[in-house]
């Protein structure tokens, strides 16, 4: 039979592997890649949505602007100093933690059900929940000041605002990643942390010597998946500034000035060059990272 | 290595676990007191964690006077109902076809779909925006459920799971005279129960905490979901927090069952999420 002639059988199995394929090749084509076409094309156009949608084409002008945007370099600057922070902080407490649980602690899987709790619960009942306990008189100033730390204005004052996001995003994530770290914590040999005691390693030692470079694929992976995840911070900023990225623009996000906009400054075509370079920005870290990784894997 | 271990350190180790255990607790018992509590007992800024005067008419109100909020509730659980059936179903059957099905275009379409996970959700959005306008589905069940209906992640983890599904029941099915569409629905699908169970559990909890999606897509107050209510609510009503805090709790509640009853199957997804 030629190469290029089906048989029925073929035929019979093209055609059931379309069908089971269709929901997904058609949510993929109408929303997720005509999507993406038509972002391009709208970052080099501006974009009318009042009266009749309209469409100018404008070249590069959208992404040239953004050099020129205050309120952008702000929103990256931001942006830049929440990941900075939050990746590796996170990264740290969630290793700290998956560790000491790992070392043969009673009670192992309640503290780990309480440790979960903040990645199930959704993000808007989180800020609810901070934001109340935020207040100028709430719980977190009420404990600060009993004790006789300073208190903070969490909200308003634009030197914390940002800062009690922080606070709360790595309350909130570490754990998820905590639990990434015991799976692969429980695959490490026991044979190793003996040859290491034969040695003479103390506990500290152990950790740093061994299960830390042990892990070295695992955090390339939490690392990668929280650049991801910071660099869209959207929600928290959204909800603590209702929508402003206040106070004096502290909380505002390259996601959050996205929003605006192309959402309530209808200027979607800036709106949407500045998403496409988001997703530039995000790719790049991506590759990098699994380069690195794939670096690593030789030895 | 445990018995080694010099018992101080055994000591602060366990002073570490139990602090943070605390740190994450606190937060949840204090909102959880306070919706048992009076809004004057609240303001009042005591630090007690159980209720002065105990009360449940947090509740009652927002399920009475609140005429907005059971329709936000409602229409967070038909969102993420039937979004999480679609996704069960197409997931699978994707994940089964990428995995079992011989077809032309096979190759390039697997890694199409692993390409689809690298896509951040900004890029889409303006322009899902404009076409679900096109299509008259803002303020729409639809506008939320249909673009949502597949879940890249999790038609990667089905193919997974599929590959390394023993041939001889389909081949044993086959010989009972059951064709390939019925074989998957009655045969293979239930045997796949753990996978799908950690994957409705992901999926639901995607669409029921999602805020980003229903606040662009849903301007209409009474189509709002509830992560969007709840923010909408808190901006009017900035000082009822026995209110907020009840309706957070409710919120909660739903996802915190499924944690409970099929703890199980969230940490083989958290875990084959962490095998990528």
């Amino acid at each position: 039979m030629a190469k290029w002639k089906l048989s029925k059988s073929q035929l019979r199995d093209a055609g059931q592997g379309y069908l089971f394929m269709s929901p997904t090749i058609f949510t993929i084509v109408v929303f997720l890649i005509g999507p993406i076409i038509f972002a391009l094309y709208l970052a080099f156009n501006n974009v009318n949505l009042l009266g009749d949608t309209s469409f100018d084409f404008v070249g590069f002008d959208n992404f040239t602007r953004m050099a020129t945007d205050d309120r952008a370099i702000i929103a990256l600057q931001n942006t830049a100093f929440y990941v900075v922070i939050v990746v590796p902080t996170q990264t740290i407490l969630a290793l700290v933690l998956a560790a000491t649980l790992n070392a043969g602690m009673k009670g192992e899987k309640w503290f780990r059900v309480i440790y979960f709790l903040p990645t199930l619960t959704s993000s808007a009942v989180l800020v609810m929940i901070f934001m109340w306990m935020y207040r100028p008189d709430g719980l977190i100033n009420t404990i600060l000041g009993s004790v006789g730390l300073p208190t903070y204005n969490w909200m308003n004052d634009p030197s914390v605002a940002l800062i009690s996001i922080m606070i709360m995003n790595i309350w909130a994530t570490a754990p998820m990643f905590m639990v990434i770290y015991l799976a692969a914590l429980q695959d490490i040999s026991e044979s190793l942390y003996e040859a290491a005691e034969l040695d003479g390693a103390s506990a500290v030692q152990k950790f740093w010597y061994v299960t830390v470079p042990l892990l070295r694929p695992v955090t390339g992976f939490v690392v990668i998946i929280g650049v991801i995840g910071t660099f869209q911070l959207f929600d928290q900023s959204y909800m603590f500034s209702g929508g402003s990225g206040g106070p004096n623009n502290s909380t505002l996000t390259v996601v959050l000035l996205i929003y605006q906009y192309a959402f309530s400054n209808n200027q979607m075509g800036y709106a949407a060059a500045l998403a496409v370079s988001l997703a530039l920005i995000i790719l790049v870290a991506t590759l990098i990272q699994r380069k690195l990784q794939k670096d690593e894997q030789v030895y | 290595m445990n018995k080694k271990q010099p018992n101080i350190l055994k000591a602060f180790l366990y002073i570490l676990l139990i602090s943070y255990a605390l740190i994450t607790l606190l937060p949840f018992a204090w909102a959880l007191s306070a919706s048992f509590k009076p809004l004057n007992e609240i303001l009042s800024a005591g630090l007690n964690i159980f209720p002065e005067s105990f009360t449940f008419q947090n509740y009652v109100t927002i399920f009475t006077e609140q005429e907005l909020f059971p329709r936000w509730l409602m229409n967070s659980l038909i969102v993420a109902v039937i979004g999480t059936a679609l996704n069960i179903v197409f997931n699978s059957m994707a994940g089964y076809a990428l995995a079992r099905v011989v077809f032309p275009g096979r190759t390039a379409w697997f890694i199409i779909v692993l390409a689809v996970l690298m896509i951040p959700a900004q890029v889409t959005m303006i322009p899902n925006f404009l076409i679900l306008k096109e299509l008259g589905w803002l303020n729409s069940y639809q506008g939320l459920i249909v673009p949502g209906m597949i879940n890249a992640t999790f038609i990667f983890m089905m193919r997974q799971f599929f590959v390394n599904f023993p041939k001889e029941v389909e081949e044993a099915a086959a010989i009972d005279g059951l064709s390939r569409i019925g074989t998957f629905f009655r045969i293979v699908m239930p045997m796949a129960k753990p996978a799908l169970g950690a994957m409705a559990i992901f999926v639901f909890m995607g669409f029921w905490n999602n805020f980003m999606a229903p606040l662009i897509i849903m301007t209409d107050d009474s189509m709002y979901t509830l992560p969007v209510g709840l923010n909408a609510f808190q901006s009017d009503y900035a000082t009822y927090w026995n209110y907020i805090m009840a309706a957070s709790m409710v919120f909660t509640l739903p996802v915190l069952l499924l944690y409970i009853f099929f703890n199980k199957y969230f940490l083989k997804g958290l875990s084959f999420r962490g095998d990528k």
